[in-house]
């Protein structure tokens, strides 16, 4: 056997976004791709606010004091483009309304109002732009929070795919709630809220080309009333010292356990076998060749909480609804800074890698 | 049975590294032939638990790593056509070719979808008869009878806007041409578990005995992989080499007849170039000339199409167990996911990206196994 010749001049890299001059679909992801999108092309385009929000670690929402600092909201904006656009347990309506009240919750905020911008392909039915309105006033309601203000534009067929929504949102930060990843510390505990993976194995068992039979719904929810549940300042024991919380969507939780290491310049170490995923879900990854750690969620989060302080959230959360399932999956170490690393099932230990944009499904 | 959780038992696993240590008395060298088998040894950390002396040497088993940097660029021309449905899985939308990759050729206009199956292709090319559907067919045995079965098919209904960019490698061809490599350390074989699924075990005999090396038929979970190393190791210690099969759940010694008689039927032995490595001698499948109607290549005309590696990368080295990715020097440097210099670095299942993904961390250890 020879090597075949090579040709180093084949190669180059153009810089700042030196691997592609066209926006690809990684660029999405929630991955370390969005991230260098961001960082390169955002961030310097967008003047010194934005850097300075930025330096201070890039979160689900801003948090702007407001009058004469006697109020604090949040504030965030999302865009929705999931295929399909009705999948078991819910719809793109439902994620447009909860996942704005879940990038406000993460702030610790209690949501006060959204917008809502359409964009619609022509030819798209109303029958299925109508479910998606009723589908958002009906998770505005459960999440009571107010659609106070929109916009419609249409595009020509074939350049859109059916509905797009986006959702802007403001929430009320309550008085002594400080929750971004730059309080995160070592000896911190990392509890998740319940079943991971579950939001993205429902959609792709839907996705056209994939059909397959799956009794999992979707776990689209609001999340602020289970986050008003950990925080509750009148517990007895008083205020829980909870530092920092994501709601762990595209990427799924590596993505946001990478992003906290990485804010909080702190090491991560989590527990397989400690992790919820139900069987389901770990079934339908081992065929599609996914890791359920990278699988999106949206009605979980992931909660980073003083040591002390962590049995008394776990046992908050697990009394919510929402939060039946929480378990303690990990600490934060000073080892390792910025890098996540799991126990493995079978007591070894490995790299929990961000990941770079879409998972691909394996070839075999 | 539940086919996760049971064959990642932590206690069950304890036991089997127990047995393994207890047999082992000297150093070992044993490849894992396919690149789930790779996966998985380094995302469980499985060669953490073995011996010293017991070294996993990965082998080239990654369909998207070997396949030929020249298909790849076939394939980013075909894909970059008008009227063209690209199909592919979705692992091989980020391997570089020469100049891009497909989910590049996507960016810019390309129709390239991912599929799950070469049959939902077929669907595809029968849903739009004014477009030409082309599915990139790449893989080993294990993927190769459902895209025989995708190509039957289109002849036998006539769907004359389907064809097939094959590039199959075969298991058998590899194993002998890396055991005459001059350089060749391995001692034992663990062969790849769904490779045997479909062709049976009986190519195996004659290469044990030929280069008297025990081959043990091993599946891709934790304790199968650590039941494969203990069987290997069992034959090693005792100057054994049998051909084993550790996976009886999957692989009857036959195969899959139905399967094999299908390839028989549909495809031919050719000579093949395994990227990074080199032309081995009738280690491939081509489609036979009966169904040389679908045969992208020739309905393209693409087949002259050359094209060589970039200096930097040694995937060649790795896919042949000669070097540990991180012993290169661009790894986790000019080579990551994020700008690979071969294909190594792209799949999950290729041993570069294995390595970057859970290993960077601690390279020294890493290399110590």
């Amino acid at each position: 056997m020879t090597a075949e010749a090579v040709d180093p001049a084949a190669w180059t890299c153009p810089v700042p976004l030196r691997d592609s001059p066209t926006v690809v679909m990684g660029h999405g992801g929630g991955g370390s791709m969005s991230a260098e999108l961001v960082e390169h092309l955002f961030l310097p385009a967008f003047g010194e606010a934005a850097a300075a929000a930025a330096a201070a670690g890039l979160t689900d929402s801003a948090v702007l004091t407001v009058g004469d600092g006697a109020a604090r909201l949040a504030f965030s904006t999302d865009s929705y483009v999931v295929r399909p656009m009705f999948f078991p347990g819910g719809s793109i309506g439902d994620l447009a309304v909860n996942g704005t009240v879940n990038d406000l919750a993460m702030s610790g905020a209690q949501p006060l109002c959204l917008s809502t911008a359409f964009i619609l392909e022509e030819g798209t039915p109303l029958a299925d732009l109508s479910r998606i309105a009723t589908a958002m006033g009906e998770a505005a309601r459960r999440a009571e929070v107010a659609l106070v203000t929109g916009d419609t534009k249409v595009v020509d067929a074939g350049h859109g795919h059916g509905v797009f929504v986006n959702t802007a949102g403001i929430g009320l930060v309550p008085d002594g709630v400080d929750l971004r990843p730059a309080r995160v510390r070592p000896g911190d505990a990392i509890l998740v809220s319940g079943d991971l993976g579950v939001h993205g194995v429902a959609v792709l068992s839907c996705r056209e080309g994939l059909e397959f039979g799956t009794t999992l719904q979707s776990d689209t929810a609001p999340l602020h009333e289970l986050v008003a549940a950990m925080l509750d300042r009148e517990a007895p024991g008083g205020n829980p010292d909870v530092h920092a919380l994501r709601d762990p969507t595209r990427g799924g939780l590596g993505a946001s356990l990478n992003e906290i290491a990485r804010a909080a310049g702190v090491g991560i170490e989590i527990t397989e076998r400690d992790i919820p995923v139900p069987d389901a879900v770990a079934d339908a990854c081992g065929i599609l060749g996914l890791d359920p750690l990278y699988v999106a969620n949206e009605g979980k989060l992931v909660a980073f909480v003083a040591a002390r302080d962590a049995d008394r959230v776990l046992a908050a959360m697990r009394r919510h609804p929402l939060g039946r399932g929480a378990a303690v999956i990990g600490t934060v170490v000073e080892e390792h800074p910025g890098v996540v690393v799991a126990r493995t099932a079978i007591g070894a230990s490995r790299i929990v890698d961000m990941p770079l944009g879409e998972q691909l499904p394996r070839i075999c | 049975m539940r086919y996760l959780e049971e064959f990642r038992d932590p206690e069950l696993a304890e036991r089997l590294v127990k047995e393994i240590h207890a047999v082992t008395t000297r150093p070992w060298a044993l490849m894992e032939v396919c690149g789930g088998q790779t996966h998985s040894i380094i995302r469980h950390g499985i060669d953490q638990l073995l011996p010293d002396g017991i070294e996993m040497i990965h082998g080239p088993g990654c369909p998207v790593c070997v396949t030929p940097l020249e298909t790849i660029d076939r394939a980013l021309d075909i894909a970059s056509r008008p009227g063209v449905i690209f199909c592919s899985f979705g692992d091989m939308l980020r391997v570089p070719g020469s100049g891009a990759d497909l989910f590049r050729v996507k960016s810019a206009g390309g129709d390239v979808r991912v599929v799950y199956s070469p049959l939902d292709a077929l669907t595809l090319a029968i849903d739009n008869p004014d477009r030409e559907v082309v599915f990139f067919g790449i893989g080993f045995e294990t993927t190769a009878p459902a895209n025989a079965m995708a190509v039957h098919q289109a002849r036998r209904l006539g769907v004359r806007n389907f064809s097939l960019l094959v590039s199959h490698v075969l298991v058998p061809p590899a194993i002998s041409a890396i055991m005459e490599a001059p350089s060749c350390r391995v001692q034992a074989f663990l062969a790849a578990g769904h490779v045997c699924a479909v062709m049976g075990t009986g190519e195996y005999p004659a290469l044990a005995e030929r280069y008297r090396v025990p081959i043990v038929v091993t599946g891709f979970e934790p304790l199968d992989i650590l039941e494969g190393v203990r069987r290997a190791v069992t034959q090693l210690e005792a100057g054994q080499h049998e051909v084993d099969n550790a996976y009886p759940r999957a692989v009857p010694a036959e195969g899959n007849p139905a399967a094999r008689a299908l390839l028989a039927e549909v495809f031919e032995v050719t000579d093949r170039p395994w990227r990074g490595i080199g032309t081995i001698p009738r280690s491939g499948w081509r489609l036979a000339p009966a169904y040389a109607d679908f045969d992208a290549e020739l309905r393209f005309e693409v087949d002259g199409l050359r094209a060589t590696e970039p200096a930097a990368c040694r995937a060649g080295e790795v896919l042949q167990g000669l070097i540990k990715p991180h012993e290169c020097a661009a790894f986790g440097t000019e080579c990551t996911p994020r700008r690979p210099l071969g294909a190594t670095m792209v799949s999950a299942e290729g041993a570069c990206a294995a390595y970057y993904r859970y290993r960077r961390l601690e390279p020294a250890q890493a290399g110590a196994r």
